[in-house]
């Protein structure tokens, strides 16, 4: 007895199919296990994108035309598409350090992984399917939408119905949770001056003094002179300051002018 | 070529997705690897479909689709709710009941 019965055989493909298969099938793997390592999460939204493609041509090519359909319009439209807004919204540029937190944790859940294909593939080869691959020649007689229609509005129209109150409860769950109340009001400049003055000192309750030396150089990137005469460093933008874009006012205090008129 | 490949290949694309939740840390990631295994599973059934004969595997498959995206909806709302509050996406971030 082998461990693993690789060969469930139920019915054999047209060629066409085999080869579109076999192109198709090693492109969806590489791109599933391309989400696995790719740092950034629009990378893995990307190739989440291509698997969906990918499976949505291999439902069209089983006799399933509307749920390729689907695929197509709900899951790389609709889906990906929220995805990637969300995406856009926390921020597209923070990139994933793929260390592990858990230390030694990544061995051990690529061992549960290989060990769950194993068991799944071994599940597979042992199932009995007594008879042939029926195909969905008949079933589709009507038309595949038809077909689906008719068993929709029939057999699972109680399911249907209940689908229909979890969309709706849904689309409720999630305008409540993305819904925020402003639980306090804005600091405006009513708030901005209230605080000025409840400082430990009145010293800038009048606003920080402006920049520029009055009559001899009156601009942005000069500090002002104090009435001692030594420059005044918070009359000045700090983004100037950072940039180094303000010059001294040693060259119009007093003193100076004074050997300049000598 | 044999039609059970198909369910051989939503077994590798259901394990990759597990594996995916398994060891990545961005929230969204994870949801997409959630979504992966759905997928995979959808194909199976879709295949299961074809080999009985009947449309009801396809029926189940729409039923996926239709819960995956309530799924997504719901979950992406709470993703921005953590990120609105925690300004992380990482789940290893969320640990407010660890101590």
């Amino acid at each position: 007895m082998t461990l693993f019965h690789l060969a469930l055989q139920v019915g054999r493909t047209a060629t066409p199919e085999a080869v579109q298969f076999w192109l198709l099938a090693p492109i969806a793997v590489i791109a599933a296990l391309g989400i696995l390592v790719v740092k950034k999460a629009i990378h893995a939204a990307l190739l989440m994108a291509w698997v969906m493609v990918t499976l949505a041509i291999f439902y069209i090519a089983e006799d399933a035309l509307f749920l390729g359909i689907v695929q197509i319009v709900v899951y790389t439209g609709a889906v990906m598409m929220l995805f990637l807004f969300i995406l856009m919204l926390v921020g597209v540029d923070s990139t994933e350090s793929l260390g592990e937190t858990i230390k030694g944790q990544r061995i051990p859940s690529i061992l549960i992984a290989v060990g769950l294909l194993g068991l799944v593939v071994s599940l597979l080869g042992r199932a009995t399917i007594t008879q042939p691959a029926v195909g969905l020649a008949t079933a589709n007689a009507d038309g595949n939408v038809q077909g689906i229609a008719k068993l929709l509005f029939t057999e699972y129209v109680w399911a249907f119905e209940v689908v229909s109150a979890l969309l709706i409860t849904a689309a409720l769950g999630a305008m409540v949770l993305a819904h925020s109340q402003q639980t306090k009001s804005k600091f405006a400049q009513r708030d901005l001056s209230i605080a000025r003055f409840r400082k430990s000192s009145l010293g800038g309750a009048a606003g920080l003094p402006t920049s520029g030396v009055f009559a001899r150089h009156n601009a942005v990137d000069v500090p002002a002179l104090l009435p001692d005469g030594t420059p005044a460093p918070t009359s000045i933008s700090q983004t100037l300051k950072a940039r180094g874009d303000m010059i001294t006012s040693d060259g119009f205090a007093l003193e100076s002018i004074e050997e300049q008129e000598d | 070529m044999d039609i059970s490949n198909y369910l051989y290949l939503s077994v590798i694309l259901f394990t990759i997705g597990a594996l995916g939740v398994l060891i990545r840390r961005n929230a969204i990631v994870i949801f997409m690897c959630i979504e992966l295994m759905l997928n995979a599973s959808n194909l199976a059934l879709v295949t299961f479909s074809r080999i009985n004969g009947n449309l009801d595997g396809q029926v189940a498959s729409f039923f996926t689709m239709v819960v995956a995206a309530c799924e997504v909806v719901v979950g992406l709302a709470i993703i921005v709710t953590i990120y609105r509050s925690r300004r992380s996406a990482s789940v290893d971030d969320a640990s407010l009941l660890k101590n």
